[in-house]
């Protein structure tokens, strides 16, 4: 089988097409890396050949993090990312482990409407809870997407950590029932420690999500201050007309790191999150 | 004697205090409703609040900061008679329906591309997942800029290939404007489905490969009547999980058009963004934002069930 023509037809039928993908999905990051330290010069110049730079430059980068708020957006969007993912892996795990474990009467209605809200897509609700934020007196702070990303966290954290807690084999805590322990202390002390593999899944998802926000940021956060990176780069490097291309690009590259990041340490956890919906199918 | 009897009633009535109080907590039903009060009393606030809120919203005329007056259905009765409204479901449904299709097959594509043996396969599923995960926001910035009027490079090299100078003007022609957000929306969840359906496709037993082979079926056979059918249950949840969420789309319009040239690009969500935050008509945006509601309901209770089954 190891023949010339074999090796010519393996590269063929595996490298073609997997080089096609990554190409298509590889192209903007490169455009984005490129575009950010080439010197405008080189950035407007038509007669240039554009996929390679001639003479980098860290100026779009320098300017980026001391002429604008870039520092202060990542800071809020760091804070409001940690903060709303912990609250929704507890407020989760609170709403996942009685629908794994107990039975009850309404289980399963709760279950079907966790899974539900889940599905509500953002712009369904942005209208009334916008004006829910303002009566609240909450514009302009961070405690109102800290508030309002946990809406789609929660039923997200939940369905992820049911599907993991329902794979948790029950005899440790039938044991521990059985010396005398409450409901509550077998949860805590002996049912949660089991789950970190679910948790870290849900917890970069959640993380991950809570940096792609962008509508509620939008809405809530009209103020330098306060605002996101997303909303940030939208609303204040894009000026007017005219377009920081080289400034851009360094903020969308920077933007995308912490995430990248993460989720390069947690691959797996995250393609098998990504995944649980729906293999277990 | 004495001590002891007076004593006993009175630690019967301390024991008859505290323990029905356990025992009633470690009742499943008692114990389970305790621990879920607090997440369901949020969501009922943040989630079921603003919903019925919306609907009362939408039958309101309630320009923003102002008291709000019943107007009955007099805000859809305008959908129904707004051009542009009409406009904006046309576009909904297409660029619904041709990113689905694109990503469906492409990803489809891409699950049996990687579904072979060769090296670095981790590193590249994980390179293939990057657009997936990066904010879109950011990663629109980018086409944005790929698409420049003045500087595209796609157009670069479309002209470098032999196209007439100065090349397609994407985002400022209506029907290209379309094709650019769907592509885009394509590049960005191909992954999703990619990784989904490899994850599928891992499932599939070599026996069943073999067994058809030996019953003389070829490699379009193969996939035809062995692997389709085994993905089928994949490619339903992973595809009305995409439909929900790009008929909903907002980010990647709002960003890259705004929803013009002419609405040519104007969603559901763009729109009644529109109208509420910017022309401050909260009732009438609401009122936009729910005809989204029929079919998402459509799709969520089927996804619900489909779910749920398992």
């Amino acid at each position: 089988m190891v023949t010339g023509h074999g090796r010519l037809e393996s590269v063929i039928r595996v490298w073609l097409p997997v080089a096609f993908f990554l190409v298509l999905a590889l192209f903007p990051f490169y455009w984005m890396a490129i575009t950010s330290i080439k010197p405008n010069a080189e950035l407007y110049n038509r007669n240039v050949m554009p996929l390679i730079v001639y003479a980098p430059t860290l100026k779009h980068y320098v300017d980026l993090l001391t002429k604008t708020s870039f520092l202060l957006w990542t800071w809020n969007t760091m804070l409001v990312a940690v903060v709303a993912t912990a609250i929704s892996l507890v407020l989760g795990a609170m709403l996942a482990y009685p629908l794994a474990r107990m039975r009850f009467a309404g289980a399963g209605l709760i279950a079907m409407t966790v899974a539900a809200i889940y599905l509500v897509p953002q712009p369904l609700l942005f209208i009334p809870l916008a004006d829910v934020i303002n009566r609240l007196r909450l514009g302009n702070t961070l405690t109102a997407v800290i508030l309002t990303y946990p809406t789609m966290l929660v039923p997200f954290c939940a369905w992820l950590l049911l599907g993991y807690f329902k794979t948790v084999p029950k005899e440790l805590e039938e044991a521990a029932r059985i010396d005398g322990a409450s409901r509550l202390q077998t949860m805590r002390r002996i049912f949660l420690p089991l789950c970190t593999p679910g948790f870290i899944s849900a917890g970069i998802f959640a993380f991950t999500l809570s940096q792609n926000e962008f509508l509620y940021a939008l809405i809530f956060l009209t103020k330098t201050t306060v605002r996101t990176v997303p909303v940030g780069v939208i609303s204040e490097l894009i000026r007017g007309d005219v377009f920081y291309w080289g400034q851009l690009m360094a903020a969308a590259l920077l933007g995308s790191i912490p995430v990248a990041l993460i989720y390069s340490f947690f691959v797996e956890h995250y393609v098998a999150g990504l995944t649980a919906g729906s293999v277990k199918a | 004697m004495t001590v002891a009897s007076e004593r006993l009633p009175a630690l019967a009535r301390a024991a008859r205090r505290h323990a029905p109080l356990s025992v009633l907590l470690d009742r499943e039903s008692v114990f389970s409703w305790l621990m879920m009060a607090l997440p369901l009393i949020f969501l009922a606030a943040l989630v079921g609040y603003p919903f019925f809120y919306g609907i009362l919203l939408s039958l309101q005329d309630r320009p923003v900061a102002r008291v709000g007056t019943f107007v009955g259905l007099r805000n859809f009765v305008t959908n129904l008679h707004d051009p542009i409204f009409w406009q904006v479901a046309i576009n909904t449904f297409i660029y619904t329906g041709v990113a689905t299709l694109l990503k469906m097959v492409g990803g489809l594509g891409l699950a049996l591309a990687m579904n072979q043996q060769f090296r670095m396969k981790n590193l590249v599923r994980a390179l293939l997942l990057l657009p997936f995960i990066v904010p879109t926001v950011l990663s629109t910035v980018a086409w944005m800029w790929m698409l420049d009027p003045a500087f595209s490079v796609v157009n670069r090299l479309l002209v470098a290939l032999g196209w007439p100078k100065p090349g397609p003007s994407w985002l400022g022609n209506p029907a290209l404007a379309m094709v650019s957000i769907i592509v885009i929306n394509t590049w960005r969840g191909l992954p999703f489905y990619g990784i989904s359906l490899l994850a599928g496709l891992q499932t599939v037993p070599p026996e069943l490969y073999e067994a058809a082979t030996i019953d003389g079926a070829g490699g379009w056979q193969r996939f035809r009547f062995v692997t389709l059918p085994l993905l089928r249950p994949i490619i339903l949840i992973v595809t009305l999980f995409s439909v929900i969420f790009t008929f909903a789309d907002f980010q990647l319009v709002y960003v890259l058009t705004h929803g013009g040239p002419q609405n040519a690009t104007n969603l559901f969500a763009t729109y009644a963004f529109d109208i509420a935050m910017g022309a401050g008509q909260l009732g009438l945006g609401a009122s936009i934002a729910l005809a989204m509601l029929p079919a998402l309901a459509l799709l969520i209770v089927a996804l619900t069930i489909y779910m749920g089954r398992k």
